[in-house]
């Protein structure tokens, strides 16, 4: 329980530094923020929203400490401005829609990779010089040294575009009616979903198997898996429940940082793929300099981060007796 | 001893000019410190560092490979490679081949500049937290942790936006800055292995002061280790600088391998075919990961020789194992 209370604190003062960080950005730059951010706001807006606009992202009158109260209590309420490309919908509204996207895409080719790239590393370990081993990870290196996005558009080339196996890009078909009660609606997402799906998974399946693959060598040399070879259990359990339990705890936190990561990598497979989760909604946003969405991007990906974070360390404690 | 008052008597014997100096060998000596022939020695870091000084070769001598200029139209918009064009032409009828050459220098020093930055600033942390520890090392711990787990590549897209000054230089800057969290953890706890150590401890007691010792006893005895850091960032900036590029946050003007692929997205070369001009580049990149990553490798099963892919070395090798199978077979029949 000390050990979560304690990640808890460390992820609230990374929350902090992340607001703080998205306060002092615009106010560092060369030129007057007010007039680069809300230049694209003037005559579309009423003064008075002009105003409430200022007010939450803190461009009061009065000095800096003011000015963030300011920008942390509107946050607070939720309030992060309005977009200028969806306008006049709030950013909240906006990033509410896109995360959706992107958990789905993300959070199952995520849970693919890990859990496929962990039991290949076990596999990898135990049968050192065997398949596994000295084929598919050397390939898998080879795949994490590509650009991703590169690849992403390599397999839209060719495996959409020439073989016609998968669509050209997009959520779902544009002519139907998001209703998730529509089989036909459902289906067309998968078919979406496939194929970025499968390109996070191809680049990222590497780095789980060789860490999982170098925690189990180290673990496998441990006198209790030569105690329980010994006693003569089977070779599966010897593997899974006693080498593997133990060699997955730093893949485990080596998880919850790279989700970071694996975000960041998916903005741009979501670029290539013109899905409509965060990356590309961040693209959209910085092309037509929309910097209150810009904004609320960064912030939302980071709390997206630091749940996952914590969700990482509450199974940890479960698989750990040692952090209880 | 003996030996010695051998050598010691005949060495006047022998006339000075015809005293056997291996020349060609201190040549090498020189060019391949004894480090670098232990890297090239293994067979995956030798690979890596060939691609690697094809790169850098190919980036010094760009304009005399590739002399014609990367940015002027030369040919038709879209033209297939040919002997004239090896790559073909862009859509702004330039030639591919020339743009690759040329961006190779761009794409090479953002990377190895920005990879040295973020090392620089990853022993400074890494280091003083590890060696001073107490209050220190928890403040310092709690920013690179702190910077580890917001997410970089949205931060980095946001802060290039604001600066508005898209090109290579705010790219080496604003990398650096956000990604040097992930060596200086790494190297915080090798610091931690190594402050305890007898060779520091004496050096403690004979009065150094403390950034003496980070800095002439600790770092010397983990070169290694920020090698592969180095390395690592390097890649993670050749990797991240043309993403960047990609999605129009470079200076559309310069020619880099990132700004070829932003130019063939935006214009539609996946829809009409050209795949010259997005696949050279590609490659390109992938070829300088894949040196990257291979040189890496290398390091580690040189310095860890648990890691090396030998069956012998392995704790149940497959050979073995199948053999004893084979034998418990023939026993149970």
């Amino acid at each position: 329980m000390r050990f979560l209370l304690r990640r808890l604190g460390f992820y609230l003062i990374a929350l902090l530094v992340a607001v703080t960080i998205n306060f002092l950005i615009p106010r560092m730059m060369a030129g007057d923020p007010v007039q680069i951010m809300f230049a694209r706001f003037q005559g579309r807006l009423s003064p008075e929203s002009m105003e409430s606009l200022y007010q939450t992202f803190g461009f009061v009158r009065g000095p800096l400490h003011e000015q963030y109260a300011a920008y942390m209590s509107s946050l607070l309420q939720g309030n992060l401005g309005i977009s200028v490309a969806f306008f006049p919908v709030p950013v909240a509204q906006v990033i509410g829609s896109a995360l959706a996207w992107t958990l789905r895409l993300v959070g199952l080719a995520t849970i693919i990779s890990f859990t496929g790239g962990t039991l290949l590393g076990v596999i990898a370990a135990w049968r050192r010089g065997g398949f596994v081993d000295t084929i598919v990870l050397p390939i898998t290196g080879i795949l994490n040294s590509f650009p991703y996005f590169w690849l992403a558009m390599l397999a839209l080339y060719i495996f959409a575009l020439h073989l016609g196996w998968f669509p050209l890009g997009q959520a779902a078909d544009t002519d139907l009616i998001q209703d998730w009660s529509d089989p036909v609606y459902v289906m067309s997402v998968i078919q979406h979903m496939l194929l970025p799906a499968i390109t996070i998974v191809v680049t990222s399946v590497g780095g789980w198997l060789l860490g999982m693959r170098n925690n189990m060598i180290g673990v496998l040399a441990e006198d209790y898996i030569t105690l329980a070879q010994a006693k003569g259990l089977p070779d599966t359990r010897v593997m899974l429940t006693y080498a593997a339990r133990n060699a997955i705890l730093p893949s485990l936190t080596g998880f919850a940082m790279s989700l970071g990561f694996v975000l960041g990598g998916a903005l741009l497979t979501e670029i290539v793929f013109s899905y409509p989760g965060m990356g590309f909604t961040l693209l959209n946003a910085v092309n037509t300099r929309d910097y209150p969405l810009m904004q609320g991007i960064f912030l939302i990906i980071t709390v997206a981060v630091l749940v996952a974070n914590l969700i990482a360390d509450m199974a940890y404690v479960m698989l750990d007796p040692r952090a209880r | 001893m003996e030996r010695t008052e051998t050598t010691k008597s005949t060495s006047p014997a022998i006339p000075l000019q015809s005293r056997p100096i291996n020349l060609p060998g201190r040549i090498l000596g020189a060019i391949f410190p004894a480090w670098l022939r232990g890297i090239l020695r293994n067979r995956k870091a030798a690979l890596g560092v060939s691609i690697l000084t094809a790169f850098v070769l190919i980036g010094i001598f760009a304009p005399v490979i590739a002399p014609v200029n990367p940015t002027r139209m030369i040919g038709r918009p879209h033209e297939a490679p040919s002997a004239e064009h090896l790559l073909g032409t862009t859509r702004q009828g330039q030639d591919v081949f020339a743009q690759i050459v040329h961006g190779t220098r761009t794409s090479l020093t953002v990377g190895f500049l920005t990879g040295t930055v973020v090392m620089v600033i990853a022993i400074v942390m890494g280091l003083t937290a590890g060696y001073l520890g107490g209050w220190v090392d928890e403040v310092l711990s709690l920013i690179t942790n702190v910077a580890l787990i917001i997410p970089s590549l949205p931060l980095i897209i946001v802060v290039s936006r604001w600066i508005e000054r898209p090109g290579p230089e705010t790219i080496v800057l604003v990398l650096s800055l956000v990604s040097w969290a992930y060596g200086a953890r790494v190297l915080r706890s090798q610091t931690l292995v190594l402050r305890n150590a007898d060779f520091v401890a004496a050096a403690r007691v004979v009065g150094e002061p403390a950034w003496r010792i980070i800095l002439f006893e600790i770092l010397p005895n983990m070169t290694s280790l920020v090698v592969s850091s180095w390395i690592g960032a390097v890649l993670y900036a050749v990797l991240t600088q043309a993403a960047l590029e990609f999605i129009g946050l470079g200076n559309p003007n310069m020619v880099t391998w990132g700004t070829i692929l932003f130019w063939a997205q935006n214009n539609a070369a996946l829809l009409t075919n050209a795949w010259w001009t997005f696949i050279p580049p590609g490659v390109c990149i992938a070829l300088v990961g894949f040196s990257l990553t291979l040189i890496n490798y290398g390091i580690d099963e040189i310095t860890n020789p648990r890691l090396r892919t030998e069956a012998g070395l392995s704790p149940t090798p497959v050979k073995k194992r199948k053999a004893a199978r084979r034998t418990e077979e023939r026993l149970s029949a």
